[in-house]
């Protein structure tokens, strides 16, 4: 009995955690766009006939 | 036909007039394939795949910068300015790297995301509001459009209320799952022998999960239920809250007094499921409007008024005063009605009269706002703005019209309102049953009665109903057609007649020459027309595919094309323009708009042209009326021209020179007689018409005003739409009946056990899970069954036309 009391918590505790993240990606508008982010990573960063400039590609939405 | 070669910027076909032949179709198109060039970025077209649906990537179509960004732009606390940008002509994932990098590439841009889905630009920079013009013109000359939109004012109320949903939906979800987690170990404890201490703690465990997620998760279905039962209605949500609550509470007493039924599991999943249901509702819905909305927004177009001392500005339509001059270039669409002080041109009314040839207009004659400026700039003095014009006339109609379809009232609802009160009072009869004449003690009646609460809990309902109108709207829009308004599909399946417009709808709505004459004159007609954007003129081009232009040509507006040539004056234009005798030879087989060609010293030439019915129209109308469809034609045009259309494509019903009044008037006879009508037609005379028809129709090449009255929008050169929409709604129809059926009969079979209090937790579970999944399993067919087979879904569009009527 005693290791319910200790897995029972733990999985509420994974469980959360997976909700947390969850509720968290979507408030960062993870899910605004889902036809984009998927596409997006043929084409990020391979400028391979101009010289990138130092300035940083912003990836983050908020 | 020979195909001509595609210019490498656009893919259009480059005529041979083309300044910039024989690689490029325009010199926009040659400015945009060297500015990539140098900046490094051609690989872009080898990423690309275009998509013929959306309008070509054209430079010239569009006056660069003619819209003034600054005023749109905030800036916050940092001295970053934002700007919210609807971007068009966006094909594929290329274009959203192409114009997040040709605007990084600007040192003051510190953020440029392309949504792909939405298609916005949400573009952040440093430095002066006035640089936005500069940062901007890259992406401007590669031919996409930049629209400004408020996205605080569109559909705002939507995403968040869909954000809501999903965050229900997540905490639902969650704690279903570890609930589950926990009942099954009870079940299981049934069988096996658990011990109450154990089996309190697992319920305990649950109460601690499922109340808090209940409160939240379930605060949708709270809500609506208040507002209904304050407005003294039952619907939908009232049960489910009830079931919810109730169920919750008399578990949570169990658990207190250690009893072995808790149906925290039970309450939880409905839950669950039906914020689901919910969810995909909602999202279809949104999908659906933000679609329209984008259409919308961009035909929105400003007006150029000229001020007295001749500045120049512009302005939105609705915000024109009587008396002021309004300047309209060549090719632009007329936003306000008014009267012509200067200029002759000739003004396309297909909108609003269905006539498919341009009518000459002069000083001292009215133009209406919807018409388009075909060949040469007017000066137009406003005569009448806002709720005057005949726009805003129409619009009335069709808002008068739409009052009768709003009252249609969905199958769910229509089931809900009388299975509600069944439910409510099978339990109470249960509770009252087992309490007073059974002789239970209070609570175990009222287990009972929960549990006939949670049996008939209505998941078919909420749940299926959604399931299938997601994919049914899901599959029609993949072949390009939008369905807008909730209810259309179901309304769509009771047609039994169909009323067309011709113009536009059954027509392209372009000319096409239709007389035979040798290749040597056609050609020099042909070269004198290539000078002119008259439709006809147009169709002689089309007809030759690929010829030069000549030139030395003037035009003049209305009347025709003069070629000043070494051999003499070649005239191309109208019978009188040509000086040609009215009893000149004509055979008679032959009618419709013409041209004439004049050479000195030979007879005239005369070329006639007609406007085409659709690729697939006699498909169409046949199929259609082998289906038993009832089906008329309804023009404006002249009664020749309407009837030789109906000669061709085989309608036999069809009336000529009709009005918006008379054409909405039609309709509304024919539903009062009790007949249901599907409307399909494009003007803005037919806008009235598509509001009170049962259900409705429009081209994506519509007038605005009219894709806003319809409930489906669809793309594309082929009526087939009508078909394969008209298809699926019949068949979502029979899914939905079916999905009623599963779950009546579902609950043939439990509310008996719920009602004689065998129901246990278990059962209640088991019953509710399967039979959702049953529902939904039964909706998924509609995907499975039909996607490959269908003959009528090879609807792609050959050509791009979604923006003919707008450029």
């Amino acid at each position: 009995m005693s290791n319910l009391l200790l897995l029972i918590p733990i999985a509420l505790f994974l469980g959360l955690l997976g909700l947390g993240a969850f509720l968290w990606s979507l408030r960062s508008g993870q899910f605004d766009d889902m036809e984009g982010a998927a596409n997006r990573i043929l084409f990020d960063d391979d400028d391979d006939q101009f010289a990138p400039k130092s300035k940083k590609f912003h990836h983050n939405d908020s | 036909m020979t195909q001509p070669a595609l210019c490498r910027h656009c893919q259009e076909p480059v005529t041979a007039s083309s300044p910039a032949g024989p690689d490029f179709c325009c010199a926009g198109c040659a400015g945009a394939y060297e500015l990539l060039g140098e900046l490094g970025l051609s690989s872009y077209y080898k990423r690309r795949a275009v998509d013929p649906k959306i309008r070509a990537l054209r430079p010239d179509e569009e006056t660069l910068g003619s819209l003034d960004f600054t005023e749109l732009a905030s800036t916050d606390d940092s001295g970053t300015h934002h700007l919210n940008l609807m971007v068009d002509g966006i094909h594929c994932a290329a274009c959203v790297w192409l114009i997040e990098t040709l605007l990084q590439r600007n040192d003051a841009v510190t953020r440029a995301r392309v949504n792909m889905t939405t298609r916005r630009l949400r573009l952040s920079w440093q430095g002066a509001t006035s640089d936005i013009g500069a940062i901007l013109s890259p992406v401007l000359q590669m031919g996409y459009r930049l629209i400004p939109f408020d996205p605080a004012a569109l559909e705002q109320a939507t995403v968040s209320r869909n954000k809501e949903l999903l965050r229900c939906l997540a905490v639902a979800g969650f704690a279903a799952g570890n609930v589950m987690l926990l009942s099954v170990s009870v079940w299981a404890g049934y069988f096996q022998g658990m011990g109450g201490a154990t089996r309190d703690l697992f319920h305990w465990l649950s109460a601690l999960i499922a109340l808090p997620a209940a409160a939240y998760a379930g605060m949708p279905f709270y809500r609506s239920a208040l507002g209904a039962i304050r407005n003294r209605r039952v619907n939908m949500d009232v049960p489910i809250s009830l079931g919810v609550i109730l169920a919750l509470g008399m578990s949570l007493a169990q658990t207190i007094r250690s009893e072995p039924h808790a149906y925290f599991d039970s309450a939880i999943t409905l839950l669950f499921f039906l914020l689901i249901g919910r969810y995909l509702d909602g999202r279809a819905r949104g999908q659906a409007r933000s679609a329209a909305e984008h259409l919308l927004s961009l035909n929105a177009r400003s007006i150029t008024v000229i001020d007295d001392d001749g500045t120049r500005r512009l302005i939105a339509p609705h915000k024109a005063e009587p008396g002021m001059v309004v300047l309209t270039a060549a090719g632009e669409r007329i936003g306000i009605d008014g009267e012509v002080i200067d200029g002759q041109s000739d003004i396309d009314t297909s909108v609003i009269t269905g006539e498919s040839i341009p009518v000459l207009t002069r000083p001292g004659k009215t133009v209406f706002a919807g018409t388009t400026n075909i060949s040469a700039p007017l000066r137009i003095r406003v005569t009448a703005t806002g709720g005057n014009t005949l726009l805003s006339e129409i619009v009335r109609l069709m808002e008068n019209a739409e009052q009768g379809r709003a009252k249609y009232v969905a199958i769910a609802d229509r089931v809900a309102k009388s299975y509600a009160p069944v439910v409510h009072f099978l339990s109470l009869a249960t509770f009252v049953g087992w309490w007073l004449i059974g002789g239970l003690a209070w609570q175990d009646a009222l287990m009972n009665a929960i549990a006939v609460l949670i049996i008939t809990c209505p998941c078919a309902l909420a749940l299926a109903v959604p399931v299938v109108q997601v994919i049914a709207t899901g599959r029609l829009l993949r072949a390009g057609i939008l369905v807008k308004s909730a209810t259309a599909l179901e309304r769509l399946t009771k047609i039994t007649g169909i009323v067309f417009d011709k113009t536009g709808t059954l027509t392209t709505g372009k000319p096409e020459l239709v007389s035979q004459t040798d290749a040597e004159t056609l050609e020099l007609a042909a070269r004198i027309a290539a000078n002119s954007n008259h439709p006809l003129s147009r169709a002689l081009v089309r007809a030759t595919g690929n010829v030069a232009a000549m030139a030395n040509v003037t035009e003049q507006p209305g009347l025709g094309l003069t070629a000043h040539t070494p051999f003499g004056t070649i005239l191309l234009g109208s019978r009188t323009f040509c000086d040609i005798a009215e009893n000149a030879d004509l055979p008679s087989d032959v009618t419709g708009p013409e041209l004439w060609l004049a050479e000195p010293g030979k007879s005239p030439t005369r070329f006639v042209f007609r406007d085409t019915p659709r690729s697939d129209a006699v498909t169409v109308v046949d199929t259609l009326r082998a289906r038993g469809f009832d089906m008329t034609l309804l023009s404006g045009d002249r009664s020749s021209t309407v009837r030789q259309l109906a000669e061709t494509i085989g309608l036999r019903d069809w009336h000529a020179r009709m009005s918006p009044t008379d054409k909405a008037g039609f309709v509304q006879k024919r539903a009062d007689d009790g007949k249901f009508d599907l409307m399909v037609g494009d003007g803005i005379n037919d806008a009235p018409a598509l509001a009170c028809a049962h259900a409705s129709m429009s081209p994506a090449t519509a007038a605005e005003i009219s894709q806003n009255a319809a409930d489906i929008v669809f793309q594309g050169d082929r009526l087939g739409a009508v078909i394969e929409a008209i298809d699926v709604a019949r068949k979502a129809d029979r899914l939905v009946r079916q999905n009623f059926a599963l779950s009546f009969a579902y609950n043939l079979i439990t509310i008996p056990l719920a009602v004689s209090g065998f129901v246990t937790p278990l059962i209640a579970a088991i019953a509710m899970s399967s039979s959702s999944l049953i529902v939904i399993a039964n909706a998924l067919r509609l995907h499975a069954k039909t996607s490959g087979q269908s003959p009528n879904l090879d609807i792609a569009p050959l050509r791009p036309t979604s923006q003919q009527a707008g450029a």
